[in-house]
C-alpha cells in the first residue's frame, strides 16, 4: 500500500472516531486535536489495527509523537507481517 | 431498539461511533421509563465499559446514572466515609474486579493450610465490602468473578494442584457463588465464562493492561457491557416473555408443504436432522423456565400440525400456547399473538430463517428482538447469547406461566358458552385473597410492579429496597391481591400502594396484571381499599393517572370508580374521592378471603 493511502484511510478513521470535519496532517499531535487524550488513543489504535489487519507492538506504540509516524508504524508493521 | 445495538453487533462499529449512538438515541427516546443509579467501582479501568453500557441500558429503555470510582478505588469506596456515594444513593453497585485484583497467590512452597489462610484472605476483603454494601446502601450488588490467568505455571497442573492459580481462582469464585446463593439481591457477572467464550488468549491480551490498564482487551468490551447490561435489564423486568417461531426451515429442515412429512429433516440419523432437534429441545428447555412458545409460520394450519405431529419432534402442538399457521404478513401474526397473549410486542422474540420476513416484522414493529435464523448448527447460540431471557430470580410464578396461561385459554373456551359476561365470571368461582405486604411476598411484588405496563395508572417503579420500606412504613397502606378461580391459581396480580398525609391518601401506585384484566377484581381492590381508610379515618382518596405509551386503557379508570376529575395537565389528571360511612360495594362476583393475619377488609 503506498503511503498516500495510508494517510488516507488514517484521516478517514480520525473522521470517525473524532468529527466529520477533523483535517489531520502528518504533523498532528495529540495537542492539536481537542478530545485525543489517552483514552481516545486507545480507540484510533485499535480502529487502526482492525483497518490495515495487523498488531502494533507495544514498545512501538508507547513512543508515537504524532500523525506522520502512526503513518510510519503502520506501512512498517504492514511490511513485517506481510499484509 | 436500535438493529446495531442488538445481538450479534458489530463491536468494532460500536467502539467507533458510540458517542454518535449516544445523542441518537437520546434524541429518539420514546420516554425515560426506567432510570437507575449504578455505583460502579473499578479494580481497573471502567471508562469504556460505561460509555458502553450506556447505550446498551438506553437501547433496552433504561436511562442510567453513573457514579464511577477513581482507579482501582473499588474496596477503599466502599470501606472509608464517602459521601459522594452516599449521596448519589445507588440503586446498583457494579464491582469491576479482575484477577489483576487478586492481591496474593499462593506459591509453591506454601502449604496446604497456609494457602487455604490466604483464600479466606482474599474472600474476606470482598465479603466484607458485600456486607458493608449491603449494610450502608441497601443496594442491588452486581459482582464479577474471576477470568482464568492467562499463564499457567504448573501446565495443565495449574487446574488442580492447590498451588495452581488456576485451582486458587476456581476455589475463589466458587466461594462467591456460595455467597450468592444465599444473599438476595446479589447476582455474579460471569466473566469466567464470556472470557472463556470470546476467547482468554485476546480477551487477557496484556497490551491492554500495560497500555491503558484494562483488565480485558478494548475490542471485547461491546461483549462484557452487553452481558452487563443484561443482568440489569432482566432486574428491571425488561426481559423477554414470548418467542414466535417459524417452522420451516426454522423449526425442522425442509418446507412441510412442498416436501411432504416424511422427507423433513428432524430426528437423530443425519447431522442437519440432529442440529433442528437440538434446537426444538432448546425451545422445550426455554419453555420449562416459564417462556411461552408459540408459532408464527405461512403455512396452512393442518400441514403445520402434521409437521409438529412428526414422531421425531420434540416440540407437539400442545408446546405451543398459540399456533398462527396461515398466509397472512408475520407482522399480523405477531400482533395477534401478542393481543391473545395480553402482552406487549415488544415481549416476543421473532424467529424466522427469511431475511425477508425478519425485514418485514422490523420495520412494523422496531421494538421486537427479531432474530435472523441463518444456519441451523448455529441457532441455539443465536438466540441464548442474546441474554433475551437472562434468569435473575426465578420465583414458582415463572415455572408455573405457561400452565397458567393455558387456565386462561381454557378460560376463553368457557366464555364461549354463556349468555352473558357476568354469567360466565359467576362461573369462574373466583376467590381473591387481599391483605397488605408480607415478607414472602415481596420478591413477586417488586416483579409484578416492574413489568406491568398496561393497567398501571403512574407507572412507578420501586426496587425491593424501597417496597422494603413502604411496607415497614406506617405512612403508607399497601395492598396486594390474589386471585384464584376454579381453573387455577393466578397468584399474586395486583397491588396498591398510597401514602397516607394525615386524612388523605395519594395512590402512588396501581397496577394490575393482564392475565386478569376484566375479572373485576380492581373492583374488589377498591372495596378493601375503601375499608382499610375507613379504619384510619382518611376520609379522601387522590388518584393520580400519567400516561405513557401503554397505559391509555386505565386513561379514565378513576372516572369510572367514582372520582371527580380535579386537575388536568399534560395528558395526565388528578382524581378525588371523597369517603363515605355509607359506602355501596362494588364487587359482587368474586368471592372475598380475608388475610387474617393482617386484618384485611
Amino acid at each position: 500500500m503506498r503511503r498516500e493511502e495510508v494517510k488516507e484511510k488514517v484521516q478517514n478513521i480520525f473522521k470517525e472516531v473524532f468529527d466529520e470535519d477533523l483535517m489531520v496532517e502528518e504533523d498532528t499531535t495529540a495537542d492539536d486535536v481537542e478530545d485525543w487524550d489517552s483514552f481516545e488513543h486507545i480507540n484510533l489504535v485499535v480502529a487502526m489495527e482492525k483497518e490495515f489487519g495487523v498488531k502494533f507492538p507495544m514498545k512501538k506504540v508507547v513512543v508515537l509523537n504524532n500523525v506522520g509516524e502512526m503513518i510510519d508504524l503502520i506501512l512498517e508493521t504492514m511490511q513485517e507481517m506481510g499484509v | 431498539m436500535m438493529k446495531e445495538l442488538e445481538y450479534p453487533f458489530d463491536s468494532d462499529f460500536l467502539l467507533k461511533k458510540r458517542k454518535k449512538i449516544k445523542e441518537y438515541l437520546l434524541k429518539n427516546l420514546s420516554e425515560p421509563e426506567i432510570r437507575v443509579k449504578i455505583g460502579i467501582l473499578g479494580g481497573s479501568t471502567t471508562k469504556d465499559i460505561v460509555s458502553m453500557l450506556e447505550i446498551f441500558l438506553l437501547n433496552f429503555g433504561i436511562t442510567p446514572e453513573f457514579y464511577e470510582s477513581g482507579y482501582n478505588q473499588y474496596w477503599q469506596d466502599v470501606m472509608f466515609p464517602n459521601p459522594e456515594l452516599d449521596k448519589f444513593q445507588p440503586d446498583i453497585i457494579y464491582i469491576h474486579t479482575s484477577n489483576r485484583n487478586i492481591e496474593s497467590y499462593p506459591g509453591v512452597e506454601n502449604t496446604a493450610s497456609e494457602i487455604d489462610g490466604l483464600l479466606e484472605k482474599e474472600y474476606a476483603r470482598f465479603y466484607e465490602m458485600w456486607e458493608r454494601i449491603r449494610r450502608s446502601y441497601h443496594s442491588v450488588i452486581i459482582q464479577n468473578n474471576f477470568e482464568y490467568p492467562y499463564y499457567r505455571l504448573l501446565g495443565n497442573r495449574d487446574g488442580y494442584d492447590i498451588h495452581g492459580k488456576t485451582y486458587f481462582i476456581r476455589r475463589l469464585n466458587q466461594k462467591f457463588y456460595e455467597y450468592a446463593q444465599n444473599t438476595e439481591g446479589f447476582y455474579i457477572h460471569d466473566i469466567n465464562y464470556i472470557s472463556s467464550a470470546y476467547g482468554l488468549k485476546e480477551w487477557s491480551d496484556p497490551f491492554y493492561w500495560y497500555m491503558y490498564k484494562y483488565s480485558l482487551c478494548f475490542q471485547a468490551i461491546p461483549e462484557f457491557a452487553y452481558n452487563l447490561a443484561n443482568i440489569i435489564k432482566a432486574l428491571y423486568g425488561k426481559n423477554k416473555k414470548a418467542v414466535a417461531v417459524d417452522l420451516d426451515n426454522c423449526l425442522w429442515g425442509g418446507v412441510v408443504g412442498d416436501d411432504g412429512i416424511e422427507n423433513l429433516k428432524m430426528g437423530s440419523e443425519e447431522a442437519v436432522g440432529e442440529a433442528y432437534l437440538a434446537f426444538q429441545k432448546y425451545l422445550k428447555e426455554l419453555k420449562s423456565l416459564g417462556i411461552l412458545l408459540t408459532v408464527n409460520s405461512k403455512n396452512d394450519l393442518e400441514n403445520a400440525i402434521k409437521g409438529l405431529r412428526h414422531p421425531d419432534c420434540a416440540l407437539k402442538p400442545e408446546d405451543f400456547q398459540i399456533l398462527k399457521a396461515n398466509w397472512n404478513r408475520k407482522s399480523q401474526n405477531l400482533s395477534e399473538i401478542a393481543k391473545e397473549l395480553n402482552i406487549l410486542e415488544e415481549s416476543i422474540i421473532f424467529l424466522d430463517d427469511s431475511p425477508a420476513e425478519c425485514e418485514e416484522v422490523r420495520c412494523c414493529f422496531p421494538e421486537v428482538a427479531v432474530v435472523e435464523m441463518k444456519a441451523v448448527e448455529h441457532f441455539i447460540q443465536d438466540v441464548d447469547r442474546g441474554g433475551y431471557f437472562e434468569l435473575v430470580n426465578y420465583s414458582q410464578e415463572d415455572v408455573k406461566r405457561n400452565q397458567m396461561y393455558q387456565q386462561n385459554k381454557q378460560r376463553k373456551e368457557a366464555e364461549k358458552g354463556y349468555l352473558s359476561y357476568e354469567e360466565y365470571l359467576m362461573s369462574l368461582k373466583m376467590v381473591a385473597t387481599i391483605g397488605i405486604f408480607e415478607p414472602v411476598y415481596i420478591e413477586r411484588i417488586v416483579q409484578l410492579i416492574n413489568k406491568t405496563n398496561q393497567f398501571n395508572l403512574t407507572t412507578r417503579r420501586y426496587t425491593k429496597k424501597e417496597i422494603e420500606t413502604i411496607s415497614e412504613s406506617k405512612n403508607y397502606l399497601h395492598l396486594y391481591g390474589k386471585l384464584d378461580d376454579r381453573f387455577g391459581e393466578n397468584g399474586i396480580v395486583t397491588v396498591i400502594i398510597g401514602r397516607k398525609e394525615q386524612d388523605l391518601l395519594h395512590i402512588e401506585l396501581w397496577t394490575m396484571s393482564c392475565r386478569v384484566f376484566k375479572r373485576g377484581l380492581e373492583y374488589a381492590m377498591f372495596d378493601a381499599l375503601v375499608g382499610f381508610c375507613k379504619k384510619e379515618k382518611i376520609s379522601a382518596i387522590k388518584g393520580y393517572y400519567y400516561p405513557s405509551a401503554k397505559n391509555s386503557m386505565v386513561k379514565d379508570f378513576y372516572g369510572e370508580l367514582g372520582f371527580a376529575k380535579v386537575k388536568e395537565e399534560d395528558g395526565g389528571t388528578e382524581w378525588k374521592y371523597r369517603v363515605q360511612s355509607l359506602y355501596k360495594r362494588k364487587n359482587n362476583i368474586i368471592e372475598i378471603r380475608e388475610k387474617t393475619t393482617n386484618g384485611g377488609e
